[in-house]
């Protein structure tokens, strides 16, 4: 509908019902400048947007009018009951619960201090402990809640980045119906239908589609649903869920159990294609806990020992100590073959056929396993097959490693169920016609549904589409009804985590868009239709717990895991002979592997801006998706970096540009999934191509019969580190066991450090504190979860595809990597880079006008407003870890997004020099506290953002000048090495040299250099 | 030098060879010739063309720092690790050529190489012209030109604020300025005798009144000429070390630095031979269309040419010698990243510039080892267009190449400039052609008073020795 030209509310009133220009309404909304939205009624009248959804909300009152002779009264009357009324809604009433509990100390709110709330983030059905650093009462920041098990104070780069989506501006901001503004009431009332027609046919014809639901509320509800309603279903899809770790363990166990690890009891441990450190469920715990035992000068120079094999290389394999690529279609064979050498029974599955391991290292590998009987672990990927899971349990069980290092629960996802069936089943509903109403909580099917259901178009023939949805996106611009989803730090509920502990999730700010939980949706079914999320979560625990509630509640809330809810480990035992009528797995001539994006995950962040421009581990790319081969395959295929090939499997094909990744398994295609979006928000939308069009629901992880060809096109891609070699130079230092048993400091010898004595000049002494942080690399997988967390924590802005393509990336800390050996199977080193803090900073003496300085306390700071911005300094550093507003980077227009800004960190102009601080505004607060209570600041007071979100705890932060800090111990440590130490710079942050600790008869992957410094 | 004639039998080819005056000529005819075409003489239709040339250019100068102005230094090429790009690269590059401006007027006035005479004047102006090119660059590259503007001098203010000494940048500050205020002032006080000739002259009132109050109330009495020695003297004085002062002080911009390929001892001397290299360059660019187009071929002869191409064969194999030491020290240190910044030019991406550097600033100009080279018009033109953009590539090269890959490989990265680092750069040689054809317009380019004194009217007038 085209509004009228000139600003007049009679005329406004005159408008029939058309179709709204929704888009440019929401656009203008969420760009539209000022302090706040639909807060105030002032607002609400002047602007010609706003008096239209006013208009909207009270369409059967306007209509009305139309036809009404316009008398002068009336319309006032009515105007200003529309007025008022809008005013109402609008100012979302405060409820009466209390969602306040304090995780720190604070007694009230202070301005200009932060308070801190214990929740977990979501993420497929799995939830993550969290603490959301709120600032009167805006949720800024997201780190690791230190007592929830998942995180232990860590949190990943997917978690640290979901509080940018909470304000994301393009977030479906209102209800609609037939994409219009609706109203509440309108769609309580529809919803009241449903329920009523249900009740009469018993839910005949009432579809319920969901993601794999974590959480035991919301998993009571829909079981009380289906008791209710017997004739309605409930489907699940997660389009990156644990499908095959589900059907492994039923093959395995014959009944479907829970699989988690206990890594840190582990000194042995084999991966399967699992990236298990970096991704997927309790990926944080275990990364802690695998690198625990990964620092022989805290373990009594003992180290644990990884063997990786793995299709795409990974985190987790860039830390292995032996790693093989082999296609992923072949690592069932070999897990067969590696059973039978074990003595576990492998039945049909004897005999497949694999390339990659050589039988000395079968052999070795073996061994080693079978010599730590209890002490080993044995992890399939999720992108594995069932069987090489059930291989998986069945090795681990004859190691007798369950209880140990391998744990069983109950399913943590409330109803385990064969999602591709269950989603099939519906879509065959829907195509008979038997779907009356289909109510979609969350998740984007129509995007990310296998591409042979055709869900799109099967959808369409429900009548009556419900989706609650957090974007106007592809699945829910096709349904009737789209509800604003709640960002989960705007509702309550709950979750469990990746061992079944469980968390309450609590609001920390009203919904910004009144938006609703699947919890809120689903009352309509319970017994009081609206009850508040809060009193059904509550009344749900309360029914579980004995004792004092109130205390119980408090408790949970507070600490961020509910006492006594967690799931007691199970005891479980292979089926005899479940892999009898098996046969091993068939190798196609090229394979196509799917993964989810390790930033866009399956598509669900595509539109947040920290995740695509996060140099992706490993290819450093951003903004969009590769087809991914071995530098082997790329020359069988005569392709460069770049070339653009298309696709073909299963009768379909896309385009996609390719990248060549060194360790990458020959004949065998990687592509991540989540890209390609069409309706993902203007920061998502067409970036990179969707790889779900070639996902069938036959093999959820692998596509059939892969066709590639070239297309003779080219694209630049977006790559934030080009070069893959070290070039003869010792940025990243690396060494084995054995290595340093016979010389603890043969990282210090791989280059000249310059000796301090040599210079003109009097010795600085720093008095007081003298800031420094030690990184170890032996601990460091590449995650990239520091580098979200400084994003979030110091207000750096996101550039664009363009702007990295031109090389003008933010970010203060990047993670640096670099492959060593051979081209086939290289060693891959990550190295986390942030401002050294040089004591002799080569920045400072150039810089005209002293807009970059030392602080008394060792500190290089920088002084914005004084900054003219000549880039000498940059220039000048030899780390080149500063980083330039070249333009006008960071967003002064849009107001929710300003919401997340740190109000601690100085938001930078166009023209300004910027790099990291070390968190100043952190030293600043524990100064602030220290000095109130009139003592030092403690060691471990002062967390970077980068080190509070490690889950490796690679990095350390403290004082030098107190000996007994864990940083000035880290750094007496023989391996402890400056980089580019032979400058004079004298960087604060130094390295500890990375250790790998290979089989003794095995020569280790990728040697390192042996070549010695010159 | 001037009385070769008198002494040898020469050829007439060769005795106009040798000559820094043709023959023929008395103080009414040089007066009445460079006059003229200030005063009374339409301008030619190819001086309407430069102009119209360097305003267009410069219309693109106006146009692409408005748009830098707007949207910030990101419209440029330049990243995070090439932080300099064309901007410093033709800041040194349009310094370095006003050298020879100064080296002319100055130092060859001291040494008494009276062959400068017919050349000094538009030198000079040449000077001033590309220090005002050159002088935007420093201000336009930064993120926030409206405070470097003002921030990098040494103001009294509330905050007790002062310029960070230590920068080279800031040492560039007082170096340019200084530089170019002597070089105004020279030029300015060598016009004055001219202006008032001029003024004598003029017919029209405009003209009149505007060179009466340019020339000072200058009269020609014994006591002006007097005190225009002593002035001219000492200014000649006070700019000598500025020659050497100011391009030692822009290659310190490089050398005070640690990376790689810039951090080196060879920088000044080796920037200072540059600077006078690329200048000659110019000039004979210059030199040659304006005597043809204004028949100057008696006032700039083919001596002067000579000469000029000899200056630059022997500061090109300064330029030369300091590549070859580059070379050298970069094996000689041991050190592996000078090592590799070496290799890389030659070899690297940019490989093709460095080569282009080595013939343009190494190999061609050997050509001037013969005198039918030094006297060739066209060659001379040639090859001076050549240097000029060997220079240019020199700039590029120690710019680009040692920023691109430093001591890190995890940041290496490339470096290309887009279409407002070239328009920029066009603009600024519009400017240079605006101000320049203007000057020819207005001023006397060849110095009246001068010329006059190395006929030999004026020997044997005992005017002169």
């Amino acid at each position: 509908m085209r509004l009228s030209k000139r600003v007049d509310v009679n005329e406004l009133y005159q408008i029939r019902t058309s179709g709204l220009d929704l888009k440019t309404i929401r656009e203008k909304l969420v760009t539209a400048r000022g302090p706040r939205f639909w807060q105030s009624l002032e607002e609400l009248a002047e602007t010609r947007e706003f008096k239209e959804l006013l208009f909207r909300e009270f369409p059967r009152q306007a209509s009305e009018w139309v036809d009404d002779e316009p008398g002068r009264r009336r319309f006032l009357k009515l105007m200003g009951a529309s007025l008022a009324l809008a005013g109402v809604t609008a100012c979302t009433r405060q409820p009466d619960e209390k969602i306040l509990p304090y995780v720190r100390q604070p007694e009230e709110t202070i301005p200009g201090k932060s308070l801190y709330f214990a929740t977990a983030m979501p993420l497929s059905g799995v939830g993550v402990g969290v603490l959301a650093e709120s600032h009167q009462g805006r949720p800024t920041k997201l780190e690791g809640n230190p007592e929830h098990p998942g995180s232990l104070g860590g949190a990943d780069a997917l978690t640290q980045a979901s509080v940018l989506q909470l304000y994301d501006p393009d977030r479906l901001n209102t209800l609609l119906h037939y994409g219009e503004v609706a109203t509440w009431n309108q769609f309580s009332q529809e919803m009241t239908k449903v329920v009523a027609a249900a009740k009469l046919n018993k839910g005949a014809g009432l579809r319920i589609l969901t993601e794999t639901v974590g959480s035991p509320t919301l998993g009571a509800q829909l079981r009380q649903f289906l008791a209710d309603f017997p004739n309605a279903k409930w489907h699940q899809w997660e389009p990156a869920g644990a499908h095959s770790a589900r059907t492994g363990a039923e093959l395995a166990f014959g009944k479907p159990v829970h699989t988690y690890y206990k890594v840190d009891n582990a000194e042995v441990i084999l991966t399967l294609d699992a990236d298990f450190l970096t991704t997927g469920p309790g990926n944080v715990r275990y990364a802690r806990n695998f690198a625990s035992r990964r620092r022989v000068y805290e373990n009594g120079g003992k180290m644990n020992r990884l063997y990786a094999v793995e299709s795409c290389p990974s985190g987790t394999g860039t830390m292995a100590d032996h790693r093989w690529p082999m296609r992923a279609g072949e690592i069932q064979n070999f897990a067969a073959a590696l059973a039978q050498a074990l003595g576990v029974e492998v039945g049909g599955l004897a005999g497949g056929a694999f390339r990659g391991v050589p039988e000395a290292s079968m052999k070795a590998l073996a061994a080693d396993l079978g010599a730590h009987k209890g002490t080993s672990l044995v992890v399939a990927g999720e992108q594995q097959p069932p069987e090489t899971h059930a291989l998986a349990h069945a090795i681990n069980a004859a190691l007798g490693n369950i209880g140990t290092t391998v744990l069983y629960t109950e399913p943590i996802e409330t109803m385990p169920v064969d999602q591709v069936a269950s989603l099939k089943e519906l879509v065959a509903d829907l195509n008979s016609g038997n779907v009356e109403t289909m109510l979609i909580l969350g998740g984007n099917p129509v995007y990310n549904a296998p591409a042979d259901l055709d869900f799109a178009a099967a959808m369409k023939k429900a009548k009556l589409r419900i989706a609650l949805c957090y974007y106007d996106d592809e699945t829910s611009s096709l349904c009737h009804w789209q509800v604003p989803e709640a960002h989960y730090l705007e509702a309550w509920g709950d979750i469990r985590a990746y061992n079944g502990a469980v968390s309450i999730q609590q609001p920390l700010i009203q919904p910004l868009y009144r938006g609703k939980s699947a919890v809120d949706l689903m009352t309509f079914f319970g017994p009081v239709p609206e009850q508040p999320a809060y009193e059904v979560v509550r009344a749900y625990w309360q029914s579980r717990t004995s004792g004092d509630f109130e205390a119980w509640w408090r408790k949970a809330v507070h600490d961020g895991v509910a006492p006594g809810a967690a799931f007691p480990a199970v005891n479980v035992t292979v089926k005899p002979g479940w892999a009898s009528a098996l046969r091993p797995a068939a190798l196609p001539e090229m394979e196509l592997n799917f993964r989810p994006d390790p930033t866009v995950y399956d598509g669900r962040f595509a539109n947040n801006g920290w995740l695509q421009e996060l140099p992706k581990p490993l290819t450093k790319l951003t903004w969009e998706n590769v087809a991914l081969v071995s530098v082997e395959t790329a020359r069988e295929l005569n392709v460069q970096a770049g070339d653009i090939v298309e696709l073909r499997s299963g009768g379909r094909s896309v385009q996609a540009p390719v990248w060549i990744l060194p360790g990458h398994a020959n004949r065998s295609v990687t592509v991540h999934l989540g890209y390609g979006r069409t309706r993902a928000g203007r920061v998502g939308n067409q970036a990179g191509f969707n790889a779900y069009w070639l996902r069938a629901s036959a093999r959820l992880w692998s596509g059939e019969d892969l066709e590639i060809r070239k297309t003779g096109g080219r694209t630049e891609l977006a790559c934030t580190q080009s070069h893959w070699k070290m070039e003869g130079r010792h940025p990243v230092r690396a060494g084995t066991l054995a290595q340093y048993e016979k010389d603890p400091a043969f990282a210090k010898a791989m280059a000249h450090e310059f000796p301090p004595e040599i210079t003109l000049y009097p010795e600085r002494k720093y008095e007081g504190y003298a800031w420094g942080m030690a990184i170890d690399l032996g601990s460091c997988n590449g995650c990239n979860a520091c580098v979200i967390a400084c994003q979030a924590e110091n207000n750096i802005p996101v550039v664009g595809r363009e702007q990295v393509l031109a090389q003008r990336e933010m970010h203060w800390i990047r993670v640096d990597r670099y492959f060593e050996g051979d081209l086939d199977n290289p060693t891959a080193h990550s190295q986390p880079v942030l401002c050294m803090h040089c004591e002799n900073a080569p920045c400072e003496v150039v810089c005209p006008v002293a807009a970059t300085v030392h602080s008394a306390e060792g500190l290089n700071d920088m002084v914005y407003n004084r900054c003219v911005g000549t880039r000498y300094c940059s220039n000048n550093c030899p780390y080149k870890v500063r980083r330039f507003n070249f333009l006008l980077y960071a967003d002064f227009e849009t107001e929710i997004s300003k919401m997340q800004r740190n109000p601690d960190v100085s938001v930078r102009s166009r023209g300004v020099m910027e790099k990291c601080t070390y968190c100043v505004q952190r030293i600043n607060q524990a100064r602030i506290e220290a000095k109130r209570a009139d003592r030092e600041i403690k060691d471990g007071e002062v967390l970077t953002a980068c080190q509070q979100t490690c889950p490796t705890q690679a990095i350390h932060f403290g004082n030098l000048n107190d000996p007994n800090s864990k940083v000035a111990k880290l750094k007496q440590e023989q391996l402890n090495y400056s980089l580019l130490g032979e400058l004079n710079t004298r960087p604060r942050t130094t390295y500890l040299a990375s250790l790998r600790n290979p089989h003794p008869a095995l020569a280790p992957a990728g040697a390192p250099e042996s070549k010695s410094h010159g | 030098m001037e009385n070769t004639s008198t002494v040898k039998e020469l050829s007439l080819a060769e005795r106009e060879r040798a000559a820094v005056i043709g023959p023929g000529h008395t103080f009414a005819t040089i007066t009445d010739k460079i006059a003229s075409i200030v005063l009374h003489e339409p301008s030619p239709a190819s001086w309407w063309l430069g102009l119209l040339i360097g305003l267009t250019l410069l219309s693109g100068l106006g146009l692409s720092v408005g748009y830098l102005l707007f949207k910030g230094t990101g419209i440029w090429g330049i990243n995070i690790p090439v932080g300099w790009g064309f901007a410093i690269i033709n800041f040194v590059w349009w310094i370095g050529i006003g050298h020879a401006g100064t080296l002319i007027s100055a130092i060859l006035l001291l040494l008494k190489q009276r062959w400068r005479t017919s050349i000094n004047r538009f030198a000079e102006a040449m000077t001033l012209f590309a220090v005002a090119c050159a002088a935007i660059f420093p201000v336009i590259h930064t993120g926030r030109p409206w405070l470097a503007a003002y921030w990098l001098f040494p103001y009294p203010n509330t905050m007790a604020l002062m310029p960070q000494f230590r920068s080279p940048l800031m040492w560039d500050v007082f170096a340019v300025s200084t530089y170019g205020t002597v070089s105004l002032l020279f030029w300015y006080v060598g016009l004055i005798p001219d202006l008032a000739t001029l003024r004598d002259r003029a017919t029209a009132k405009f003209q009149k009144i505007a060179y009466g109050i340019l020339s000072l109330g200058w009269r020609g009495s014994a006591v002006h000429w007097h005190r225009y020695e002593t002035a001219s003297l000492l200014l000649a004085g006070l700019a000598t070390p500025l020659v050497l002062s100011v391009h030692t002080i822009v290659s310190f911009d490089f050398a005070v630095s640690v990376i790689p390929g810039w951090h080196a001892t060879i920088f000044p001397p080796y920037f200072v031979a540059g600077a006078i290299f690329s200048g000659f360059a110019m000039v004979v660019t210059l030199s040659i269309p304006i005597r043809a187009i204004y028949g100057l071929q008696d006032f700039i002869t083919l001596k002067h040419l000579e000469n000029m191409a000899k200056v630059m064969l022997a500061t090109g194999w300064i330029v030369f010698y300091g590549y070859l030491m580059e070379i050298f020290i970069a094996w000689y240190s041991g050190n592996e990243y000078e090592r590799y910044m070496m290799i890389n030019r030659q070899m690297g991406p940019y490989a093709p510039f460095y080569w282009a550097l080595i013939f343009c600033n190494g190999i061609a100009p050997q050509i001037f080892w013969w005198k039918k080279a030094r006297t060739s018009i066209p060659i001379l033109f040639i090859m001076s267009i050549v240097i000029n953009i060997g220079m240019w590539l020199e700039r590029f090269i120690i710019v680009v190449t040692s920023l691109h890959r430093d001591f890190l490989p995890s940041s290496w990265g490339m470096y290309w400039p887009t279409i407002w680092d070239w328009m920029t750069y066009a603009g600024t040689l519009g400017l240079f052609l605006t101000l320049f054809f203007l000057f020819i317009r207005v001023l006397p380019m060849i110095s009246i008073f001068e010329m006059r004194t190395i006929i030999p009217q004026a020997k044997v007038a005992g005017v002169h020795k």
